[in-house]
């Protein structure tokens, strides 16, 4: 049998803050093949892919390259051993040239001055030879992102590499760029590299995928030909159910529209348009969940609907009051509660304590406001304790500071806050990523009892079980656009939402229209 | 938590011993009699009633900037602009002082009103160039001081100016505009209570009301804060102006209850000295006076040094340098915090097995 | 105001505009070159006030002025270092470490002036040298551009060849495009096997010699003696006048020359009996403007950028 390119055996990664984001997985290429690294968000796909590169170090575990043992402990190592990596963030300088970005740190000269002649003509010739034009003397900050990610191919082909990583690298492409791309690395392959596609857009694994690993959860989850396995059983090996949560749930009795949105579009500085005219309306007593690949859209919507980020046209009605640019304040205040994707970033503030994260959308309201100026601290301690207690947040006190907390628990102290607002509309946005299965468990409930206490909820996860347990009408969004709508989830599966996901099937206009309803 | 708070505490205690010996070293390879002079800087302060008054009155105006620099560090924002608003505080005071009339209790109120305004205004400036422009508030407000500076010698030295002195300094103040004295000798005058009661105020400012809970917040996580529905601009912006406030205040009490007049020719440095105050009390109004009274020793203690051997006072610039330097450098006995924590990590995961 | 406009535009007004530029300008350039490597130097001030310090007292113990010069770049570019290792081997915060060198600088040169001058003002006690006024063959005869460009400080003719120097630096040499890789996207540099730290190191050297020789014109041909303070806010006007440069050399330069102006005007205007202590806080107050009118265009620029992308 032929020696693997790549060898990665039992590779263990524990990061500083205690997550364990590799338990031994073990990875292995071939050379000359299209390897898919697959796994959901969080299953260690880029843990391992920086260690490989020598952007982490290995708790433990052994790295063979070409059957030698080696050791990768700078991004140098791995350039010299003729790895090269394609960041999902492009590693690019924006104010320089493209010829400049592509000789940085092998630059050609003339005398003691650097020979922009020279790197022009390098550029060029590379371009090429590997089929991969790109403009020499622009400058990256005009490029498309297409063009981009070609210049980060050939900075790593120049420096000699054999083996690609190519970190999710279609997903901000348009489908012809990905077209073009893909086109580059047959050709890349049938030059003799190798290259490692870390994705989890299936539909691109059967196009040009020759063998694939799964990861799920930091270990290894499988490993096939792709010629061996569909679309679904890919699916299956990267989601894997282990526990089959119990919710409890009724039919919903959906009452007055509370939130409207109509006709969002946005465009991000610098880039194609990436939300192009959503509309959808919520009503109380439902729970509409938005389904879809990440990175589709989801996060920018969310933040145009809570005042954080500036949409480019559009409506957001909530109750009839319109919210399309509101600050968050104005729109907390018209009885929306948001609990964000990243609980760390936007949900908490970890040094402060449970109690002070716990009001930081009522803090100026009775009872904690006293007065015109003044807080009411014992009101905010009882308010703490009480939630404490009532959400079982493993803490000694309300008085911890909430980066003492596990995930699960710094999770239930954002529920905490948002589901005790008595909001009309909650926005949750992947309300149980990367937590233990009993807070997940618990959170999905609470979604559950304020949807029959009456409020409208509008869900947005990545995770196919979750949506489908919980909501009662769904839409998916795909590149920016609603391309499913169903008004009831009744024999629904995953296999026939999962080709929504990926684009493989899109409902007509009038269907989607219908997630509008009155 | 515990653990790295209690860490915190021993490196600002290993600084501030690496520059006392650094101090020692200096004056060791400087000085003809480097005991005895170094004697009176460690001991110079508590070695006369006069000399403890010195050292208290001296510590007065760093309590002032260290509690006006902690509440903007506390929101995560620079205030380099302190000492520019202490001085502008100062010629505004003086102006009320000279020019307004003597009427009793109100002169005096009046006085330390117009001190705070001037220091809110001179605040306002880099605050409304941060919020509104997102401009750095670290250069403008570095200009600040040196236009709080140039323009208030000119207002004091043009409008305010005793001819009859000898020298350029203002008219000395009707004692409707003294800050009363505590101990009539030796100038003991009210600024430290004054002092004490504004580290209450700030306190209170900061962790019990609205705006405090606001400036808090955005200092721990500004996303998060936005997300919450805080006005981020307007909290920076007032964060800014309340330290202004209290920075313009500390002139006034420089003063009316030191000089009772207008005698300053060059910044005097407070402000720069409440950056050290403000770190050392990790931004903590409670910590602060006892901070500025070891800032305030310490540069007492260099005065008397000055006075009694050959070394100069300037010495314990060098050394707060220092003291700034190593407190803050993250990685100074890092691998020790580290093997702290991984100690402790490793433990809870044993615990979770 | 006719009378004062004739006094002010005069050969001697320009020749005075090139003159208190220089030390701005080359602060400026050090400060360009820093900003580019993405390190903020604030520690330009205590830089050159160290170096106007040693440019004197070794200029005065050795009795030559070329050792003086080399003494006070050198001791320039040993703060600099300082504010590295903390920064960037120690990861102090960046502007905090800046503050306590200026402190540091401030408090030392007047600690050693007291032990070498016996004096906490000034160094007129110590015999220093200034470096030679320049005439340049033929320019210095022809009328007007002769009084205004020639007869200069030999720096301020440095100072005008660094600018070219700094200009060819930055962008036609490797080192240059590393070092704007480096302060731009950091990780990029990274990722092609460049070294940030070295890069960063480099950068506050350079920034050393340049704000060191606007330290060294400061004591050693603008005026002959060293003062406590003396730079008083220069590294921070340079900075400002980088800023408004819109992070060029050339630009630098005329954002430089712009406070220059601001500050000779000053000097001007105190001639015509308005009060100097008003006149010199011009220059600040400029500086103030005109960072928040940057600030303002930038804005707007970047809406526009926002709406034209739309489309």
């Amino acid at each position: 049998m032929e020696t693997p390119i790549l060898e990665m055996r039992d590779i263990v990664k524990i990061y500083p803050n205690g997550v364990m984001a590799n338990k031994g997985v073990n990875f292995k290429v071939m050379p000359g093949e299209i390897h898919a690294l697959l796994g959901e968000n969080g299953a260690g796909k880029t843990t391992l892919m920086n260690i490989l590169f020598g952007l982490q170090a290995p708790t433990s575990g052994e790295i063979f390259y070409k059957g030698k043992k080696v050791k990768i402990a700078s991004p140098h190592d791995a350039i010299r051993l003729g790895i090269g990596m394609v960041h999902q963030h492009f590693m690019l300088v924006p104010s320089l040239t493209v010829a400049e970005n592509i000789v940085l740190g092998m630059e050609p000269k003339r005398g003691v001055f650097f020979s922009k002649e020279d790197a022009y003509r390098i550029t060029k010739e590379i371009g090429e030879k590997y089929g991969l034009e790109v403009p020499p003397k622009e400058r990256v900050q005009d490029l498309p992102v297409g063009i981009r990610q070609r210049i980060e191919i050939l900075k790593t082909l120049l420096r000699g590499a054999e083996l690609l990583v190519l970190d999710e690298p279609t997903a901000v492409l348009t489908p012809q760029e990905t077209e073009e791309l893909f086109d580059a690395l047959k050709k890349l392959v049938s030059q003799g590299k190798t290259i490692i596609f870390i994705t989890h857009k299936l539909r691109e694994v059967k196009e040009i995928g020759d063998r694939i690993t799964v990861l799920r959860n930091g270990k290894n989850a499988g490993e096939a030909l792709v010629k061996d396995v569909t679309e679904e059983d890919m699916s299956r090996m990267m989601v894997g159910r282990d526990v089959e949560l119990i919710i409890h749930k009724t039919p919903s009795k959906p009452g007055e529209v509370i939130l409207h949105v109509e006709n969002i579009e946005y465009t991000p500085p610098g880039h194609n348009k990436l939300l192009k005219g959503i509309s959808f309306s919520v009503r109380e007593g439902e729970i509409l969940g938005i389904a879809g690949v990440e990175g589709n859209g989801q996060r920018e919507l969310i933040e145009i609907l809570t005042g954080l980020r500036e949409g480019d046209s559009g409506s957001v009605k909530v109750r009839g009051k319109e919210l399309f640019g509101a600050t968050p304040r104005e729109i907390r205040l018209a009885s929306v509660a948001h609990i964000p994707e990243d609980r760390m970033a936007r949900g908490v503030a970890a040094l402060a304590s449970i109690e002070e994260n716990l009001v930081v959308d009522r803090y100026f309201l009775p009872p904690f406001s006293k007065g015109k100026f003044s807080i009411d601290v014992k009101k905010i301690h009882e308010n703490g304790e009480k939630l404490v207690k009532e959400f079982g947040i493993k803490a000694k006190s309300s008085v911890v500071p909430v980066e003492m907390l596990s995930g699960g628990n710094i999770q239930k102290v954002v529920v905490a806050r948002e589901f005790t607002s008595n909001a009309k509309l909650i926005i949750a946005n992947q309300p149980t990523r990367g937590i233990d299965v009993g807070a997940t468990e618990f959170i999905r409930n609470r979604l559950v009892d304020e949807r029959d206490r009456g409020a409208a909820v509008l869900l947005v996860s990545a995770d196919l079980m979750e949506v489908m347990q919980l909501s009662d009408r769904l839409i998916v969004m795909y590149e920016g656009e609603i391309v499913g709508y169903f008004d009831s989830l009744d024999g629904l599966t995953e296999q026939e939402l999962g080709k929504y996901m990926l684009g493989i099937k899109k409902d007509a206009p009038e269907k989607i229209k219908e997630a509008v309803v009155s | 938590m515990k653990k790295t708070s209690s860490f915190e505490f021993i490196r600002i205690l290993v600084a501030i011993g690496i520059s006392l010996i650094l101090g020692f070293l200096l004056t060791l390879l400087l000085s003809k009699d480097p005991i005895h002079a170094y004697k009176y800087f460690l001991y110079g302060p508590l070695s006369k009633t006069r000399r403890i008054i010195e050292f208290i009155n001296n510590s007065v105006p760093l309590i002032f900037t260290g509690l006006a620099v902690s509440i903007v560090f506390k929101a995560e924002q620079f205030n380099i602009g302190a000492e520019g608003q202490l001085f502008i505080g100062a010629v505004a005071g003086t102006a009320v002082a000279i020019l307004f009339p003597h009427i009793q209790i109100l002169h005096i109120i009046l006085v330390f009103i117009a001190a705070m305004i001037a220091g809110m205004l001179w605040a306002a400036v880099p605050g409304i160039l941060k919020s509104k422009l997102n401009a750095s508030e670290l250069v403008s407000s570095l200009m600040m001081n040196y236009v709080a500076f140039y323009l208030g010698l000119y207002f004091v030295n043009y409008y305010l100016r005793d001819k009859n002195a000898g020298f350029l300094v203002s008219y000395k103040f009707p004692k409707t505009a003294w800050l009363p004295y505590l101990y009539r000798r030796y100038h003991f005058h009210y600024g430290i209570i004054v002092a004490l009661v504004f580290v209450v105020l700030v306190w209170y400012l900061l962790y019990r009301t609205k705006i405090g809970y606001e400036i808090r917040m955005i200092g721990y996580n500004l996303k998060f804060s936005e997300a919450g529905g805080i006005n981020v601009p307007n909290t920076i912006f007032s964060a800014q102006v309340i330290s202004g406030a209290v920075a313009g205040i500390a002139g006034a009490i420089e003063v009316t209850g030191l000089y009772h007049r207008f005698l300053w020719q060059n910044l005097p440095g407070y402000g720069f000295d409440g950056i050290i105050v403000a770190l050392l009390a990790r931004n903590n109004p409670i910590g602060v006076p006892f901070a500025a009274l070891f800032l305030g020793y310490l540069r007492t203690g260099a005065r008397i040094m000055e006075r009694q051997s050959d070394m100069s006072a300037e010495m314990v610039t060098v050394l707060q340098a220092f003291v700034i330097l190593l407190v803050t450098a993250q990685a100074f006995l890092s691998t020790w915090k580290q093997r702290m924590i991984e100690k402790a990590s490793r433990k809870e995961e044993e615990e979770n097995e | 105001m006719n009378e004062i406009l004739k006094g002010i535009l005069t050969p001697a007004f320009v020749y005075s505009i090139i003159r208190v530029t220089t030390p701005i300008l080359f602060a400026a350039l050090g400060a360009l070159i820093t900003d580019l490597a993405g390190v903020i130097n604030i520690a330009l001030e205590g830089i050159m006030l160290t170096a106007a310090f040693f440019g004197v007292l070794v200029s005065a113990f050795t009795q030559n002025m070329w050792l003086g010069l080399l003494a006070g770049v050198l001791s320039g570019v040993g703060i600099a270092l300082i504010l590295g290792y903390f920064s960037l081997n120690l990861k102090t915060d960046l502007i905090l470490a800046g503050i306590a060198i200026n402190l540091l600088a401030s408090g030392g040169t007047i600690f050693l002036l007291y032990i070498f001058a016996g004096d906490k003002g000034t160094s007129s006690s110590l015999k220093s040298l200034v470096l030679p006024n320049i005439n340049i063959p033929i320019l210095k005869d022809i009328p007007i551009l002769g009084p205004m460009f020639s007869g200069h400080h030999i720096l301020t003719y440095i100072a005008i060849i660094s600018v070219v120097i700094v200009h060819y630096f930055l962008y036609h040499t490797p080192l240059g495009l590393r070092l704007r890789a480096v302060g731009e996207n950091p990780d990029a540099a990274d990722s092609v096997g460049i070294s940030v730290i070295k890069i960063k190191y480099i950068a506050l050297m350079l920034s050393g010699i340049f704000a060191g020789l606007g330290g060294v014109h400061l004591s050693m041909g603008y005026v002959s003696w060293f003062a406590r303070d003396m730079t008083s806010g220069r590294g921070f006007i340079a900075l400002a006048a980088e800023t408004l440069g819109g992070r060029t050399a050339i630009g630098t330069t005329l954002g430089s020359l712009v406070f220059g102006a601001a500050d000779a005007l000053s000097y001007s205007l105190q001639a015509f009996r308005m009060p100097s202590e008003f006149a010199q806080s011009f220059p600040f107050i400029i500086t103030i403007l005109a960072l928040g009118f940057y600030a303002q265009q930038q804005i707007s620029r970047a809406k526009k950028r926002k709406a034209a992308s739309r489309r």
